[in-house]
């Protein structure tokens, strides 16, 4: 089954973190990248640009209706996801509690619907 | 070969009497479906939806099943293996129902996936054992990711085959509110890709925790039936105990599983001695010790000395061994308060909570007075946890009523009987208070 890991965490952590700090918090999402490859269950993976970045868009009475900003205003936000295969919940939670993300904000696992 | 053919049965009937032995035979066949139902629901569902993770369809499928049983047993006579003959139609139905895009993804894996398993068995009518993955089920419906509060309910419906209707009125909710729920706990189970297996070693001792505290909150719903009036709660009591056998029988290296089943046949062991014969409630300390099940005692006493010999102490062996000290001290006359304050502080260490906090004041007022039993409840008065626990505010009167601080105890009473909602229960509070009424006029 495909899980997609969604890492929810607040957005202004990572600048307040010193430069050490901050090549320690790559080094490990590299790690577990890594990991994720070796083992053989990575489908996808990418960091997000900061939600001041986002544009919301819905089409109301026709017209699409353009807003800056995240859909949901919140201290945190998605900040990046990884997109595994493996058999079950319990390999997809195991996943993201290895996750750096899941020490500094929430790692949300939703399983995907596949159509 | 079968034994027990409905149908020879039938033919050998005389024309005139055909009628009532029909309804016999109709009678026999229930009664055999309801025999299977009861020993095997759960084992087949669990085989059915350990191979789809659809626990709906498998139920739907196996009552589908049980339907076909009632119409074809009093005619072609009671199957050899009726298990068997259940788990085969109820396998063509789930097969039928994804052949009809019942569920929109899979359809094709799930099929393969159903392909595996029990071969049909056809040339010796003999279906091979059922595999019993009645404990897998059990895990998955107490899974972390299905909310706290749903799991109890889940097990009784999905493994216990219990309906909706009792299981809310047994939980005080509305039966639409608890279906409702439960279809979607079954929903997340299946979306969420949740695994039908017995947890590895290292987190089976949290997942087992779970499961535990479900089928104890499932006990727990029937014991608050003090009178055994309500069908519904009692079952529930019965039920909880015979799933945690199976639980024992499955994993019968578990300390803590055997701890609950002995604390559950305590508790169940004095069932008819807590009404008087007019209805009326008797607490422990006056109980008629004649009335408590002596055979389900001896049960739970070998299954706690088991559990002990394996040298890991819980939460369930400790509150088993407090009933075992209460039970002994009932029997013999001789106090043994200093042995029970002992095992309160034990269970306050491995599993505090305020309602053990409060037990342990009561065991501590019985051994030094009500002054220093107070104290103790005083450590967890605060606690807004307590503030709409009956027990809680029942002990603090009695305690108070002892200390001679009467208006206080007035008051203490008065909130407990406002909490109470067994009848029997307030009437024996209001009887206390009105005691001490009394005692002040005086």
């Amino acid at each position: 089954m495909q899980y997609l890991l969604m890492l929810h965490a607040e957005e202004a952590g990572w600048e307040r973190l010193t430069k050490e700090q901050q090549q320690q918090g790559a080094a490990a999402y590299m790690a577990y990248g890594e990991a994720l490859k070796q083992a053989g269950v990575l489908r996808g993976s990418n960091r997000l640009r900061p939600s001041s970045a986002a544009t919301t868009v819905r089409v109301a009475n026709g017209k699409p209706q353009v807003v800056d900003g995240p859909y949901v205003e919140s201290k945190e936000q998605i900040g990046g996801y990884y997109l595994i295969d493996v058999a079950d919940l319990d390999a997809a939670i195991s996943w993201a509690s290895r996750c750096p993300g899941a020490g500094h904000g929430t790692v949300e696992v939703r399983p995907v619907w596949t159509m | 070969m079968t034994g027990d053919s409905f149908g020879e049965w039938m033919r050998r009937d005389e024309p005139e009497t055909y009628q009532v032995r029909s309804q016999a035979g109709d009678e026999r066949a229930r009664a055999a479906a309801e025999a299977v139902a009861r020993r095997s629901y759960g084992k087949l569902v669990a085989f059915l939806a350990a191979r789809t993770r659809d626990v709906a369809a498998a139920e739907d499928a196996l009552s589908e099943a049980f339907a076909a049983a009632l119409a074809d047993w009093p005619v072609s006579g009671c199957p050899a293996n009726p298990e068997g003959w259940l788990l085969t139609v109820a396998r063509r139905k789930v097969i039928d129902m994804y052949r009809g895009q019942r569920r929109d993804e899979h359809a094709g894996v799930e099929l393969r996936v159903l392909g595996f398993g029990l071969d049909e068995g056809s040339a010796g009518g003999e279906v091979p054992a059922i595999p019993d993955q009645r404990l897998a089920l059990v895990f998955a419906c107490a899974h972390p990711a299905i909310a706290a509060n749903i799991r109890a309910p889940l097990i009784l419906q999905v493994v216990m085959g219990l309906d909706a209707k009792r299981i809310a009125s047994a939980f005080l909710m509305s039966p639409a509110a608890m279906g409702k729920r439960l279809v979607r706990a079954k929903e997340k189970i299946r979306q969420a890709g949740i695994p039908f297996r017995v947890p590895e070693r290292e987190e089976l001792g949290e997942r087992l925790d779970t499961v535990l505290g479900a089928i104890y909150g499932a006990f727990a719903e029937g014991w608050t039936d003090l009178a055994g009036t309500d069908g519904a709660r009692r079952d529930l009591a019965e039920e909880a105990i015979f799933l945690c056998r199976v639980v024992t029988e499955l994993l019968p290296g578990e300390p803590e599983a055997l701890g609950l089943l002995a604390l559950m046949l305590h508790a169940e062991a004095r069932r008819r001695a807590r009404r008087d014969s007019h209805g009326e409630y008797v607490p422990l300390a006056e109980q008629d010790f004649a009335l408590w099940d002596a055979a389900m005692i001896a049960e739970s006493e070998a299954l706690l000395r088991r559990a002990s010999r394996m040298g890991s102490i819980g939460r369930y062996q400790l509150e088993a061994a407090l009933q075992s000290a209460h039970v002994h001290r009932r029997r013999t006359g001789v106090a043994n308060w200093e042995e029970v304050v002992q095992l309160y502080d034990a269970l306050m260490a491995v599993a505090g909570s305020p309602v053990v906090a409060v037990n342990r004041a009561l065991a501590i007022a019985e051994l030094h007075g009500a002054g220093p039993g107070l104290a103790a409840m005083q450590e967890v008065a605060g606690d807004p946890r307590l503030a709409e626990y009956q027990p809680y505010w029942a002990a603090r009167a009695e305690l108070l009523a002892r200390g001679g601080a009467r208006g206080e105890a007035r008051a203490a009473y008065e909130i407990a009987i406002g909490l109470e909602r067994d009848a029997a229960v307030r009437r024996w509070l209001q009887q206390r208070q009105a005691a001490l009424t009394d005692r002040i006029e005086s």
